[in-house]
């Protein structure tokens, strides 16, 4: 059993206690601290500025052009917080139970229950920064619902919030830029942590323009670098999000938890054909108002808007009238699944649902009639009033969809399918965010803590903020206060030499290989791999066969690989393909992990653990437990359990009828 | 839907680094689904130029949804293609027939500089938001959200200028290479909030230093830079950035 290390006392007063006693460095101590940030998203961003604000020196590494572009810019829906700002029975509390419960209780209780109590100093901060969040006519801010919860408590701007709030964590970033407390790499990608007697003491990064190889010394590396979606080849994530940095940190002894627990999105765009490089989401807002259905009947080759309205099944509404269109991800997802497989689904490819918008808009449109005191109006003009409110809602998710399909989602249903989207599983860390490396913390998607087996909409961002703004400035303190004794390390040390010559060696030997297959094509065979049996529903059989062909993966890539250019020049291949490598061993720990937990939990669905009504059949009594892995050699992972232990929630099966 | 596929003529601009000099190269490819995205046919022409031994182009992309503001081609002589309020990566294959022949260059300017192929260094953007694109709170340091009424009209216009995606194409599409709608932008933003007001005039004056310094040029108001903005920023927004700049000059002390 290993310890994270959480604090004694009531649930209520943890955080409020931690933070009343941990060790703080002083003023002029922190100004000679310096402190290495990698990935600028919303942990990144809001950590390296907070830290720089604090004193520290920080260096901030991110492999885009610049910090603005990290993935978290396309978190559509919006942000959770317990501000209760609509009276409608919100606390610390319920955000608390219902992040725990929408997890599947695989979440820690200690670091969950932080997290709800902090959410709404985020909400603060970001206003404060001058973030533009959609706000009503009496001037205050507004709030929408989203799925797993009977509250409203998401606030949003538009279908752009992540946007809004990372451009505020980038402003704060480049804000300590020009004061000199953060020195920013764009363009540089961390291929190393350099330990020094067991400690990270900093990174080796690659300038990606010039491909040279920089060493980097830290009192402290703090991995913000996202999730790992990116292993299914095909998934919501940007193109350049990758493992390789947590990767790296699994390599040097940190432990890598619950990597089975992805998360598969249920409403995105489907996919039109092989050459398909990404998925598109379709923000989960849009199941505030629209009605998912298919065809009741088999075979069905009607247009969606020639099927009468007792011919469509509403599958959600029908299985789960509490929750309806709003249950949690996860269960969406199988869902539509599960309707897909039983053949019901529409479009050439039959691998899709309807999302439809005529009820809302006709809705709408009958509200603004009423609004605006019109009589003797037509249905058109309803639906044509109903289409602008529609339109300053979802506008901009509505003009994507016609961009991609062609179609006009105002007038036809939408055509969704799950994707994968987000990574619960991650990087092990104790209370503190640290890795089971010292010196080693891992913040954000980056990290396992927050979501267990499910994350809940709206609370990917929440957790980025939370963690950079709020969390790391106290636990980091509370550790970088034994440190002051200890000099700066010279980057001339034989640890970074070594690191240095090990990241060298593996550039070479990948370049070196002079295959026939492109990165690319070995990319997409993994991701069908790992989907197909490490997906949205996993067996015993499938796992097995998936790592042997994993195994076999990863012997030809290291054989076959063609890499064109050159080593020490700008290169998309050659760091795509050291990203990809890493991927591929990732692929097989999931599996593995997949494997090991026989049970079914929010998006580990195995087939062999389901209730009679196809529902997650949880196994509290063996598996109530974080799996983190630790790396042992190739091929080879021992296991070691962090026990949840519930000291506030009872757990039950979930239950959204 | 029906889909046909299209043969395509490319004609790419090719430039191995910043200090050598570039050239356009043509180029082929075939079976083209109209489904497809504008970057997944790049990619099938990059698969295609490494299986036959040769090298692929290089271009920026990350999100490919029209977000990060990372993509930046610029098409048959439009910023980010033919499309309107759109990027490179939000383009599809349907914009385009068969045998057309395409040509696709980098964003040109010299604030911009060519790393290579059709990716440019648009760092000079980074360094402008440096000079004063922000609020100066530090984290801890705020009230209570609600404490703060801003009336719907000015946060929906500060949202509206605040949607900017930094990917350059109003500089791309400018004749001057201005960047004064990337600038009014994010002046605009945080001049209609109350948050931004007490920074309100050195935060104009600093950033239109920094501007200059970069070498961008002075807009002339021929508003090219709105026509190819893919977030339809408003160009009534440099009007916004004029007045500030002059009222911070009149009234700084």
């Amino acid at each position: 059993m290993i310890d994270a290390k959480i604090p004694k006392g009531d649930l209520d007063n943890k955080w409020v206690d931690y933070k009343g006693h941990c060790k703080l460095v002083n003023p002029a101590n922190k100004r000679k601290m310096e402190v290495i940030v990698v990935g600028t998203g919303l942990a990144g961003a809001s950590a390296a500025a907070s830290l720089g604000e604090m004193g520290y020196k920080v260096k901030a590494f991110c492999f885009q052009d610049s910090p603005r572009r990290a993935h978290s810019i396309a978190a559509q829906g919006g942000i959770n917080a317990a501000k209760n700002y609509q009276n409608d029975g919100d606390s610390v509390f319920r955000l608390f139970y219902d992040t725990i419960k929408g997890g599947d209780y695989r979440a820690r209780e200690a670091n969950v229950h932080r997290l709800a109590e902090v959410s709404t100093n985020i909400i603060d901060q970001c206003v404060a920064q001058g973030v533009p969040f959609a706000r009503e006519y009496g001037g205050l801010l507004s709030n929408r619902s989203f799925g797993g919860t009977q509250v409203q408590r998401t606030f949003y701007a538009a279908g752009q919030t992540g946007q809004q709030l990372l451009i505020g964590a980038y402003q704060a970033l480049e804000r300590q830029v020009a004061l000199g407390n953060v020195q920013m790499f764009a363009r540089h990608e961390m291929l190393d942590v350099v330990k020094v007697d067991g400690k990270a003491k900093g990174i080796i990064a690659r300038n990606l323009v010039t491909g040279e190889l920089e060493r980097h010394f830290g009192y402290a590396v703090l991995l913000c670098t996202g999730g790992y979606g990116n292993v299914y080849y095909l998934s919501t994530n940007a193109m350049g999000s990758n493992v390789t940095a947590a990767w790296k940190a699994h390599k040097q002894g940190a432990y890598f938890a619950n990597p089975c627990f992805t998360q598969i999105h249920p409403t995105c765009i489907p996919v039109s054909g092989d050459h398909q490089s990404k998925l598109t989401l379709m923000s989960e807002s849009l199941r505030n108002d629209g009605r998912i259905w298919v065809p009741k009947k088999l075979g069905e080759t009607r247009k969606a808007n020639d099927i009468p309205e007792e011919e469509r099944d509403y599958y959600l509404e029908r299985r789960y009238p509490a929750f309806g269109n709003l249950v949690p991800r996860d269960v969406a997802s199988r869902a539509a699944k599960e309707r897909c497989d039983a053949g019901y689904g529409v479009g050439t490819s039959k691998q899709a649902v309807y999302l439809d918008y005529a009820a809302a808009i006709e809705r709408y449109g009958k509200t603004e009639v009423s609004k605006k005191g019109l009589s003797n109006v037509s249905h058109e003009e309803i639906i044509a009033l109903g289409k602008e409110v529609v339109k300053e809602k979802y506008g901009n998710l509505f003009d994507m969809y016609a961009k991609i399909t062609g179609e006009n989602p105002y007038d036809v249903p939408m055509r969704i399918y799950p994707a994968v989207h987000y990574t619960m599983g991650g990087l092990w860390v104790d209370y503190e965010l640290q890795t089971s490396v010292p010196g080693l913390y891992a913040l954000g998607e980056a990290n396992f803590s927050d979501h267990g087996a499910n994350r809940l909409g709206a609370s990917a961002l929440m957790q980025g903020l939370a963690d950079g703004y709020f969390v790391i400035p106290y636990t980091l303190s509370n550790n970088l206060a034994d440190e002051i004794y200890n000099a700066p390390i010279p980057t001339s040390h034989p640890a970074f030499e070594a690191a240095e010559k090990t990241v060298a060696d593996r550039i070479a030997t990948l370049k070196n290989i002079n295959g026939k297959q492109t990165v690319e094509s070995f990319h997409k065979r993994l991701g069908k791999i790992i989907w197909n049996e490490c997906g949205m529903s996993r067996s015993a059989a499938g796992l097995k066969q998936a790592i042997a062909d994993v195994q076999a993966l990863k012997k030809e890539f290291w054989s076959d690989v063609r890499i064109p250019g050159e080593i020490n020049e700008y290169n998309p291949e050659l760091d795509k393909a050291n990203r990809v490598a890493d991927f591929i061993e990732l692929g097989e720990l999931m599996c593995v992990d997949a494997l090991a937990r026989e049970e079914s939990c929010g998006g580990h669905f195995r087939e062999e653990y389901q209730t009679p009504e196809g529902e997650a059949l949880r196994d509290d009594a063996n598996f109530m437990y974080v799996a983190a892995w630790e790396l042992k050699n190739e091929h080879e992972w021992a296991l070691h359990k962090e026990e949840l232990k519930y000291e506030v929630i009872q757990t039950s099966q979930r239950n959204y009828k | 839907m029906s889909h046909t596929t299209m043969n395509l003529n490319l004609k790419v601009w090719r430039q191995k680094n910043t200090k050598t000099a570039g050239a356009f190269e043509m180029y082929r490819v075939e079976n083209i689904s109209d489904e497809m995205s504008f970057l997944e046919m790049m990619d099938i022409l990059n698969e295609q130029l490494i299986t036959t031994g040769g090298e692929p182009v290089a271009f920026d992309h990350d999100c490919r949804e029209g977000i990060c503001g990372m993509c930046s081609m610029y098409i048959n002589g439009k910023p980010h293609g033919p499309w309107q309020a759109n990027t490179t990566c939000q383009l599809h294959m349907r914009a385009f027939k068969d045998n057309d022949t395409i040509v696709i260059e980098p964003w040109r300017a010299n604030a911009f500089p060519v790393i290579k192929d059709l990716t440019v260094d648009r760092s000079a953007f980074d360094r402008i938001i440096q000079a004063g694109g922000y609020v100066s709170v530090n984290t801890g340091n705020a009230v209570d959200g609600n404490s703060l009424p801003i009336e719907k009209s000015k946060a929906d216009e500060a949202f509206a200028a605040a949607m900017c995606i930094g990917c350059g194409a109003c500089v791309a599409a400018c004749k001057n290479s201005s960047a004064m709608l990337f600038l009014s932008a994010k002046v605009s933003h945080l001049a209609l909030l109350p948050q931004g007001g007490p920074e309100r005039k050195t935060r104009v004056t600093n950033m239109v230093a920094q501007l200059d310094k970069e070498g961008f040029g002075a807009c002339t108001n021929t508003g090219a830079c709105e026509a190819a903005c893919p977030k339809e920023i408003s160009i009534a927004n440099i009007a916004r950035l004029n007045k500030e700049y002059i009222v911070a000059g009149l009234t700084s002390e």
